[in-house]
């Protein structure tokens, strides 16, 4: 039967992947509890969260994977300072940063991939 | 209860709801739903290589909605991966959610809010949602955070899903450089929106901490790299901008 076949991914997408993420959801419901938006604790989680997402930033655009991998690390990060050079330029405009980046990629990655 | 003239309950009912779509277009109009397309149509063409069918990403992208740990589960499935070993770097990659969640909610709850309300968005913290909740929720009175950011989630959830499908249908045939710069569309969205919401001393000190550090600690391979540069770059950023604070 195809349904029973088909069951397993279903139940690793349970227990492999939506559990073990969703607990550091609950875990961080249950510590906000009583905090108020101006704690310490809020304001150093903040900071803590900031933190790791730039980490997580930095680590995609300097130890690429897949397709993107085959893009120079030069490329990459001459992308990424153009996308920062032109949010600056367009008057802090995201939209223009991350078109400016993808810009300066494509470009780089069509002119200079080997 | 202390407000004296309550509004009549259709005309609540139709506030919150006009800041549920205030959220949802707020969402749809942001940068990040053309991220969430790229990711989600790269998301779609990995789901359709490794064999998994296209409504088991919709229902991935619903339940887990983290794009890391889906990506995680997503080759793990593909390669058979031991099961340990597939929950573990799952929620590796998840840690992120709890500082997020933590620094989150105390800006959509009110103190009369059940704990029941606040499930949802627990739920929908994701980067996208969060970074643009902590721009836009302070601008917005207290009593409608819940619908607005309730709204701006299903937004991009909603976006997320239906772009998994384009792109699982899509799959293969993308020539290699676009499908580059479509995974390059994550880290590029997250860098500005995050340089542009750095606006306090505390957060560009943990912006740049994050940047130095993550790859430093990624490069020595240490384990739980990104938990710690969370924690040092962070806690250095919340020390030197309370030494500051004192010192003025």
């Amino acid at each position: 039967m195809k349904a029973a076949v088909d069951l397993g991914p279903y139940v690793m997408l349970i227990l492999v992947g939506f559990l073990p993420n969703e607990v550091w959801r609950l875990l961080g419901l249950v510590m906000a509890r009583g905090l108020d938006e101006g704690s310490e604790l809020v304001i150093w989680s903040r900071a803590v969260a900031t933190a790791i997402l730039a980490g997580v930033i930095a680590k995609l655009i300097l130890f690429s994977t897949g397709e993107l991998a085959a893009v120079p690390l030069q490329i990459r990060l001459g992308a990424a300072a153009c996308a920062f050079v032109a949010y600056v330029v367009m008057k802090r405009s995201v939209f223009a940063g991350v078109l400016g980046g993808e810009a300066a990629l494509l470009i780089g990655g069509y002119l200079f991939t080997p | 209860m202390a407000e004296p003239l309550s509004p009549a309950p259709a005309e609540i009912a139709t506030s919150t709801a006009a800041t549920f779509f205030a959220g949802l277009r707020s969402a749809l109009l942001s940068v990040f739903s053309l991220v969430l397309m790229g990711t989600y149509i790269g998301m779609g063409a990995l789901t359709h290589s490794v064999g998994l069918s296209a409504w088991w990403l919709a229902l991935s992208t619903v339940l887990v909605w983290a794009a890391p740990a889906q990506l995680i589960l997503i080759s793990a499935i593909g390669s058979g991966s031991a099961l340990v070993e597939v929950a573990i770097a799952v929620t590796l990659s998840a840690t992120r959610l709890f500082p997020m969640v933590v620094a989150l909610l105390p800006l959509v709850r009110r103190p009369t809010t059940r704990l029941l309300d606040m499930l949802l968005p627990t739920h929908f913290t994701s980067i996208s949602m969060w970074v643009e909740s902590l721009r836009l929720l302070p601008k917005i009175a207290p009593d409608r955070r819940l619908a607005f950011c309730n709204g701006l989630s299903v937004g991009y959830m909603g976006t997320a899903v239906v772009f998994g499908f384009v792109g699982y249908y899509l799959a293969a045939g993308l020539p290699p450089l676009l499908s580059g710069a479509l995974m390059f569309l994550t880290p590029m969205s997250f860098f500005i929106s995050t340089v542009n919401n750095a606006r306090m001393m505390i957060d560009k000190l943990a912006l740049v901490l994050g940047l130095a550090l993550g790859p430093l600690l990624g490069y020595w391979q240490l384990p739980l790299d990104l938990m710690w540069t969370g924690i040092i770059g962070g806690t250095i950023a919340y020390f030197i901008f309370r030494v500051r604070e004192v010192a003025q």
